[in-house]
């Protein structure tokens, strides 16, 4: 079984299906909806089966397979997995089925063809899927910008307010990172012998100097798509614009293959320079965190609102990473599943009020737990979910974030910390106007309002919440699976843990 | 009294040249005897076959590496490039040919017709096209052909002014907006000809150079320039005045800034099909020229030369990036995207090597076809006055006519160079060598150029499909076969390229080395 090309098939899984419901009629929307769904159970039946055959103590990059694609410069079809890849793959595969389940009328209210956007979402999956997949830095970097398409048209088409502003915004953004990237894969290519394998890769020596230069490249490009500060000025229009459903990946996984390229790419690649550029990364990530809570707190529009809340925890996940401790890096890789899984709920379930309600503002809602109160309580728990509410997943990694990074840099961990307090200021106080208080009496006059959650969103919400409560108590399945991966970049990095010490520890209780 | 003596002539590795040549007379001739009606039935079919005749023997050749006549360079990338020239050239033909979509085609009959009388109405509404395109968009691929090949400045200027006048001509002969055609043909005329000037006045001061190498002959074939660069104890200025004489005349072919300002007039006025057939070929034929002038004839001073190519590169990239995001008229947005493009390529011939040579062709034909599949469809988008080529008029034609739309679409990203597309690729193989040679700059400048250029192409995506559809917004008209066959070539060319790059790649590798 485990020779069998999981990854590849994994990949193009998606795209044959939204080859097979773009040709869908457009008068038969639902049926469309039906196969695009199916078509993405089955991608997660295929991912669960990859889960059960992962080895947990196996190699660090499993299911490797590799087809020549253009042999004059050494580029091949290389897929390969390790455990954090393998978790984001996952991700994926979960959150695809519930988008599309909670997407299911978004289309229609467009006037534009539904099948196209159902095609466009499998689309985005494929290049999601692949992006992780990518075991070949060409590879990786083709996924990279080919995702920008689907994606562009599924908030320019399907969009609200400033769609085009926001669509446009977002491709640019990404673009340019997108070419600064283009400029270091050429560079790393010359210097590394003209291969793009990235093990070859991760063996070359490269001189200091070029090093930077191209860690530089790779980085500009993720921390765009992260978003960091200060580049993250595209995500709360691509977010505010987007379709709630086509949010939840934009920002639940789209903006991972930031973090995850760091993690991947410029940490094993470039060592050196990204011990040598980490100081100025932890102190964006740190401007991060407070700014964008800061933000967050002021803002009206619900997307806009979690959009902000999602740049200050990737602020949380950049700390993780560049602590460059096992734990904190594992804080961080856990912080971006369970981020995904909280923020895309989180969305998902704000897109619904803004259904409900037409109108995104919070000012426009106001006691509305009294007309949909189990709505109300899963924005709740989504909310407090996204703060870090000990017993949520979110909780299990936010705390390794910091204790890791306390152990090497006490200074960032408690400038972060504050972050946390600003976190519960944000989700409270938007939870607390919107759903709490007396009734906005205009909520009553609208019909949307008065209907709860109906069996297609509880659907979509239960798993989200399974998996958040689980996770948050019984994380270990999914540390197992990515603490290899990241033991294994810390050794990249040739950064050790510092050892306990338990010395003090002995002499404090004498 | 001198004895002359026939140089020895290869006439199978000449074949495509005569072919072409030979195709172009009898084109005159039917232009002369056969009558009104039958001109068309009869000329296209005879370009066509002629092309693809020509082109088979460029297949046949594909082996061969000989200098014949003394002054013609059969090797590797004369056969690449002449093959290129000439498939490009077979789908622009195709273009050429449309008469489902106007009557009479994109032409008029007679250019010379002052613009605007009632007798130019009265063509322009009324009279068949011109048969005459026929022979001279043959005549100026057989220059082509020749520029390409050509071993000495001599025969290069020839085959430029065999190029060039045909398409002088056929830049005149739009049947709409006549004034804009024929100030088009006058402006590139007038410049062509100082080009031409320039280029003939850099290879006199270039036989002076030659001339002091002690015991040789002085001359201006490449393998003495190439040994009077080495050997001559003349002083360089006569070189360096030289060289740059003749690289003005060839970069204002290529397009290159400064030499740049009759692209987008030239472009506009043009009718379409020969807009595409210049941005394609002419593309092609001038940097096959400036590789080999480059790679050949001054190799010795790369060091002297790099530098200001370098500065003439990173200014017309600038130049067509930015001069780009202003444009309201898709055509004159398409002009400046050529220039950037040119800038792109000029990375390439400054990238030293077989790798840099051979990304520079991939490029060419990458961008031929996509460039000619991108004036397909701007023939295809009018309304009852033409083509309706203003930027405003294109909104929403994503609801008009979705096919359309996202074909060009698929074509601006591959302009925008998204991979999976040919845009892609093709910059990679300039950019990767240049970089290799130690170019960062060039390649940093190509990079944030490209950030520039994706946004007048991301102008004209959201204008298709994310804005409504005005009472203005013409129709897509049902393109007759020809066109359809043109634009699906050049989009099919486009995916595979972009897909599978290996068996072009392989054949530009395998085609990197000039007979010297």
């Amino acid at each position: 079984m485990s020779d069998f090309p999981f990854l590849s098939v994994l990949t193009a899984a998606p795209l044959v299906g939204a080859v097979v419901v773009a040709l869908m009629p457009r008068s038969r929307p639902t049926l469309a909806k039906q196969v695009a769904l199916g078509w993405s159970l089955l991608v997660l039946a295929l991912s669960v089966v990859m889960w059960v055959t992962w080895q947990v103590d196996g190699k660090r990059f499993q299911f490797r397979e590799s087809y020549p694609w253009i042999p004059n410069w050494g580029v091949n079809f290389t897929f390969a997995a390790d455990g954090i890849a393998l978790v984001m793959l996952m991700l994926i595969a979960v959150l695809v089925p519930l988008v599309i389940l909670a997407s299911w009328h978004d289309a229609e209210s467009s006037k534009r063809s539904v099948p196209a956007y159902f095609a466009l979402l499998l689309v985005l999956e494929c290049t999601m899927l692949g992006v992780f997949a990518a075991a070949d830095v060409f590879l990786f970097y083709v996924f990279f910008e080919v995702m920008l398409v689907p994606m562009y048209f599924l908030i320019g088409s399907y969009g609200g307010h400033q769609r085009q502003y926001a669509a446009v915004k977002f491709f640019l953004y990404s673009l340019v990172g997108g070419l600064f990237m283009l400029a270091a894969v050429i560079g790393l290519w010359v210097v590394g012998g003209k291969t793009f394998d990235w093990v070859a890769l991760s063996e070359v020596d490269i001189s200091t100097g070029a090093e930077r230069w191209l860690f530089l490249g790779f980085f500009i490009a993720f921390a765009i798509k992260a978003p960091f500060f200060p580049f993250h000025t595209w995500l709360p229009d691509a977010g505010g614009a987007a379709p709630a459903g086509a949010a939840a990946l934009l920002v639940g996984v789209l903006d991972k293959v930031g973090t995850f390229g760091i993690i991947r790419y410029c940490l094993p690649l470039f060592p050196d320079a990204a011990q040598w550029f980490a100081p100025w990364a932890l102190a964006l990530a740190l401007v991060g965190i407070i700014y964008a809570a800061l933000l967050a707190v002021g803002q009206n529009d619900l997307k806009r609102l979690v959009s902000y809340t999602s740049i200050a925890h990737f602020g949380f996940i950049g700390v993780g990473i560049f602590a460059f401790t096992t734990q904190a890096g594992t804080g961080a890789v856990l912080y971006m599943l369970n981020h995904g899984l909280a923020t895309g709920l989180l969305f998902l379930v704000v897109g619904m009020l803004i259904a409900r309600r037409g109108s995104a503002l919070v000012s426009d809602f106001g006691g509305a737990g009294k007309l949909v109160p189990l709505l109300a309580g899963v924005l709740l728990f989504a909310g407090l979910a996204s703060l870090a509410l000990p017993g949520t997943a979110p909780f299990v990694s936010e705390f390794l974030v910091l204790i890791g990074t306390f152990t090497v840099n006490k200074p960032v961990a408690v400038i972060a910390t504050l972050g946390i307090i600003l976190a519960a200021a944000y989700v409270l106080w938007m939870v607390q106007r919107t759903t709490q208080g007396t009734l906005n009496p205009a909520l009553t006059e609208i019909d949307g309002m008065k209907r709860d959650l109906n069996l297609r969103e509880k659907v979509v919400v239960a798993p989200l919440i399974a998996l958040i409560v689980l996770l948050g108590f019984y994380p270990k399945p999914v540390t197992d699976v990515i603490n290899p991966a990241v033991q294994a970049t810390m050794e990249d990095v040739g950064r050790t843990d510092p050892a306990p010490s338990v010395d003090t520890v002995q002499e404090a209780s004498r | 009294m001198t004895e002359f003596e026939l140089p020895p002539i290869d006439y199978a590795a000449i074949a495509p040249i005569l072919i072409i040549m030979g195709a172009a007379v009898l084109g005159v001739l039917v232009e002369a005897f056969v009558p009104r009606r039958l001109r068309h039935p009869v000329q296209l079919p005879l370009a066509l076959l002629a092309v693809l005749a020509a082109l088979t023997m460029v297949v046949v050749n594909a082996d061969k590496r000989v200098i014949t006549f003394g002054v013609i360079a059969i090797d590797g990338p004369t056969l690449f490039l002449q093959g290129a020239i000439l498939a490009l050239s077979a789908v622009a033909l195709l273009l050429v040919g449309e008469r489902a979509i106007e009557r009479g085609g994109a032409f008029v009959a007679q250019a010379a017709i002052t613009a605007d009388s009632p007798d130019d109405r009265r063509q322009a509404e009324r009279a068949g096209g011109a048969g005459e395109v026929y022979p001279l968009v043959t005549f100026a691929v057989g220059g082509m052909l020749i520029f390409v090949s050509a071993n000495d400045l001599l025969t290069m200027f020839i085959a430029l002014e065999v190029f060039s006048l045909p398409l002088y001509l056929l830049c005149a002969l739009a049947r709409r907006r006549r004034l804009l055609s024929q100030e088009a043909a006058m402006k590139y005329f007038l410049l062509g000809a100082y080009a031409s000037a320039f280029f003939l006045f850099g290879l006199a001061l270039l036989y002076g150079f030659t001339a002091g190498m002690g015991d040789r002959q002085a001359g201006v074939d490449f393998a003495t320039i190439h040994a009077a660069v080495a050997d001559s104890t003349q002083s360089p200025v006569l070189l360096f005045a030289g060289m740059a004489l003749v690289a003005i005349g060839l970069l204002f072919k290529a397009a290159a800034a400064p030499f740049h300002v009759w692209v987008p007039d030239v472009y506009q006025g043009a009718p379409t099909p020969i807009t595409g057939f210049m941005a394609a070929c002419t593309k092609v034929a001038a940097f096959g020229a400036l590789l080999r002038v480059f790679h050949v004839a001054f190799e010795g001073a790369r060091w002297d030369f790099t530098p200001v190519l370098g500065a003439v590169a990173v200014l017309t990239m600038v130049v067509g990036a930015v001069l780009a995001v202003t444009q309201t008229d898709i055509k004159r947005l398409l002009a400046y995207s050529s220039i950037a493009n040119a800038g792109y390529l000029l990375v390439g011939v400054l990238a030293p090597g077989p790798e840099g040579l051979s990304g520079t062709m991939f490029y060419l034909v990458a961008y031929g076809f996509t460039v000619l599949a991108a004036f397909a469809v701007v023939t295809l988008v009018r309304d009852a006055d033409g083509e309706a080529t203003h930027l405003s008029r294109w909104a929403g034609l994503g609801r008009r006519s979705p096919l359309y739309a996202s074909v060009f679409t698929f074509i601006l990203l591959a302009f925008a160079g998204i991979p999976l597309t040919s845009g892609f690729i093709s910059k990679f193989a300039v950019f990767a060598p240049a970089l290799d040679g130690g170019h960062a700059w060039l390649v940093i400048a190509g990079v944030l150029t490209s950030m520039v250029l994706a946004f007048p192409y991301l102008r004209v995506v959201v204008m298709m499909w994310l804005s409504e559809p005005g009472e203005a917004t013409p129709t897509v008209t049902v393109p007759g076969g020809l066109t359809s066959a043109a634009l699906v070539i050049g989009v099919i060319a486009t995916l595979v390229l972009g897909v599978v790059p290996g068996p072009l790649l392989d054949l530009a590798t395998g085609a990197a080395d000039f007979v010297r």
